[in-house]
């Protein structure tokens, strides 16, 4: 079907995450609050600075982000507003609340919802969140709205001529496989495609009064049942370690000189 | 619906080593089950492969011969296939690259509930218990997945590989792949990393993480490098943040290295980190944080500040 739009849509995921300081303790099957800090999820930050950029270069002419998560989160949100983001949509229910493993079953089926109602030409997740790490929900929304996908994106060609996105996705030991997508797709992107930007003072100004819709599982018309889920998150536990570290204590020239010692003994710099 | 069905991982005509760790873990759980453990092995030379993957413990091979390279629509048009051909309890599939490119799809399409880069598994024929690491590696975890059926990624080098040569029946699929549906083709691979040094042949390493901060930073590590006459390699970030080329990075994206001695400095260690490295001779980690996971592999360790410690350091050897 030949298209007229010479514009594109794009919808990026949005994560916030939650982040953990050096010591911790564990209550139940969760970290406990005080030890937990939120951020942007790092892989989404760069799918926002990738969608931005494509709006720069004239190719989209709106950024829509999504969210899953409570009202806590909406700082966060601002933050890919700030960026450059349009507008933001964000999902929340009471039958969110309280589940402590969203798995990738039931975020698929909200993401959903809001894809077959924007109806972006491209999406971009990041490849993973640094929290639960699943790093699925990328390629399975694009499975269930029938797109094209390409998973662990880390170089996206701007022109995306004749609706192709060409792609390298980041294979692992240093090699990359170029790819070429049909659009409509999903990219879940990985770190260092870009240069995240900073926000700027004028953007975070900007992002307080850009459109930030609330939708129910109601609104996005899922059931309830649908994120159930079936998983259950039963132990959380710090991993044994089979550790046999020797620490050297001390200031940093007594450290320094035990290091400086070893390196000697293993004929190192001589 | 007792079965377990592994997807073999190859690329550019090798068999990954993952694919034999999959037996193992496939083995594990069909041994509780009490079912057969099925090796799927798509695309690619696939009488070749089937040869090389029959090992011990695997009951029967199915081939699907279909394109030379891996595409993630072949591969869950025939997963899909043999699921409803065999119908197994568990699906078993690497967490490669490629790996995350198909396995979401087929569990989407099966409906099947996921769990990804599992470091254990556990069943008691009914309730697949599996062990994932949240948080970076900070916290390992326990899910239970309540369902008939499930596939699970499993993470590489957590299991052992299977050995020994197997007597698993071997057929070949003849998979009726819906061409139309496949909206993405590979134009080729490149090689990246190349370029002024090969931080592989390196014999000391001096290696910098996050823990640097600043680009502007970086000198005092090549201060070090320089009085060590060791080579200068990063973690992902700082490769990432364009701070040095791709060529300096260790890691599972990066380069494999097993130099006689790593100074990781500023370096948490994540897995991924870690699957680079962890053939280094002797591993020695500067690191504020005591719990980060570079300890648990590390020999010798300072947990300091590295902008104390490291001009400490090349003073020594000025």
């Amino acid at each position: 079907m030949a298209t007229h739009k010479t514009m594109m849509k794009i919808l990026v995921t949005v994560k916030e995450v939650a982040t953990v300081e050096d010591e911790f303790e564990i209550e139940g099957t969760a970290i406990a609050d005080q030890y937990l800090g939120a951020d942007l999820n790092e892989w989404d930050d760069y799918a926002v600075e990738e969608a931005v950029q494509l709006q720069e270069a004239g190719l989209a002419d709106e950024v829509v982000t999504v969210t899953i998560g409570p009202e806590d989160c909406e700082q966060t949100i601002r933050q890919a507003l700030a960026k450059g983001a349009d507008r933001a949509i964000r999902i929340w229910d009471d039958a969110l609340e309280g589940v402590d493993l969203l798995d990738v079953g039931a975020k698929t089926e909200l993401l959903k919802a809001v894809v077959e109602a924007e109806e972006p030409d491209l999406v971009l997740s990041g490849v993973q969140s640094g929290d639960d790490s699943f790093g699925a929900t990328g390629v399975s929304l694009a499975s269930a709205v029938d797109f094209q996908w390409g998973a662990v994106v880390n170089g996206l060609e701007h022109d995306l001529e004749d609706g192709v996105a060409s792609v390298r996705r980041e294979l692992e030991g240093g090699v990359e496989e170029l790819t070429d997508i049909d659009l409509p797709a999903v990219l879940t992107i990985q770190t260092g495609i870009n240069e995240p930007r900073y926000a700027s003072l004028r953007g975070i100004r900007q992002a307080q009064r850009k459109d930030l819709d609330v939708q129910t599982l109601a609104d996005l018309g899922v059931d309830a049942g649908a994120v159930e889920g079936d998983l259950e998150l039963t132990e959380m536990y710090e991993p044994e370690t089979e550790s046999d570290v020797t620490v050297w204590e001390g200031g940093a020239d007594d450290t320094a000189g035990q290091l400086a010692e070893l390196l000697r003994e293993k004929g190192v710099a001589q | 619906m007792t079965d377990v069905l592994a997807v073999a991982d190859h690329r550019r005509g090798e068999l990954r080593d993952v694919s034999y760790e999959l037996v193992t873990a496939g083995r594990e759980l069909a041994d509780v089950t009490g079912g057969d453990l099925h090796l799927a092995i798509i695309s690619g030379p696939v009488d070749d492969f089937a040869e090389k993957a029959n090992r011990e413990g695997v009951d029967a091979i199915h081939t699907v011969s279909h394109g030379e390279e891996f595409n993630h629509d072949i591969y869950t048009q025939a997963i899909a296939q043999l699921y409803d051909a065999i119908a197994p309890q568990y699906v078993l599939a690497p967490n490669s690259v490629n790996g995350l490119d198909y396995a979401p799809a087929v569990a989407d399409e099966l409906d099947l509930p996921i769990v990804t880069d599992a470091v254990g598994l556990e069943t008691d024929g009914q309730t697949l218990i599996a062990n994932r690491e949240m948080y970076g590696g900070k916290v390992e975890t326990t899910v239970e997945v309540d369902a008939e059926s499930a596939l699970v990624t499993i993470r590489s080098a957590e299991w052992p590989t299977a050995e020994g040569t197997g007597d698993a029946s071997i057929e070949a699929l003849d998979a009726d792949i819906d061409k139309d549906a496949i909206g993405s083709s590979v134009t080729g691979f490149e090689e990246v990393g190349g370029g002024d040094v090969d931080i592989s042949e390196a014999d000391v390493l001096v290696s910098i993480g996050r823990g640097i901060e600043e680009e502007e930073n970086l000198d005092i590590i090549r201060d070090l490098a320089d009085a060590l006459d060791a080579t200068l390699s990063s973690s992902r970030p700082i490769v990432d943040n364009g701070w040095l080329p791709k060529n300096r990075q260790v890691g599972q994206s990066g380069k494999v290295v097993t130099p006689d001695v790593y100074i990781a400095i500023g370096i948490s260690g994540a897995v991924q980190h870690v699957a680079g490295m962890k053939g280094s001779e002797t591993i020695v980690a500067i690191n504020t944080d005591p719990n980060a996971p570079i300890m648990d592999i590390a020999d010798y360790a300072i947990h300091d500040d590295l902008f104390d410690v490291v001009p400490a350091l090349t003073e020594q050897f000025q």
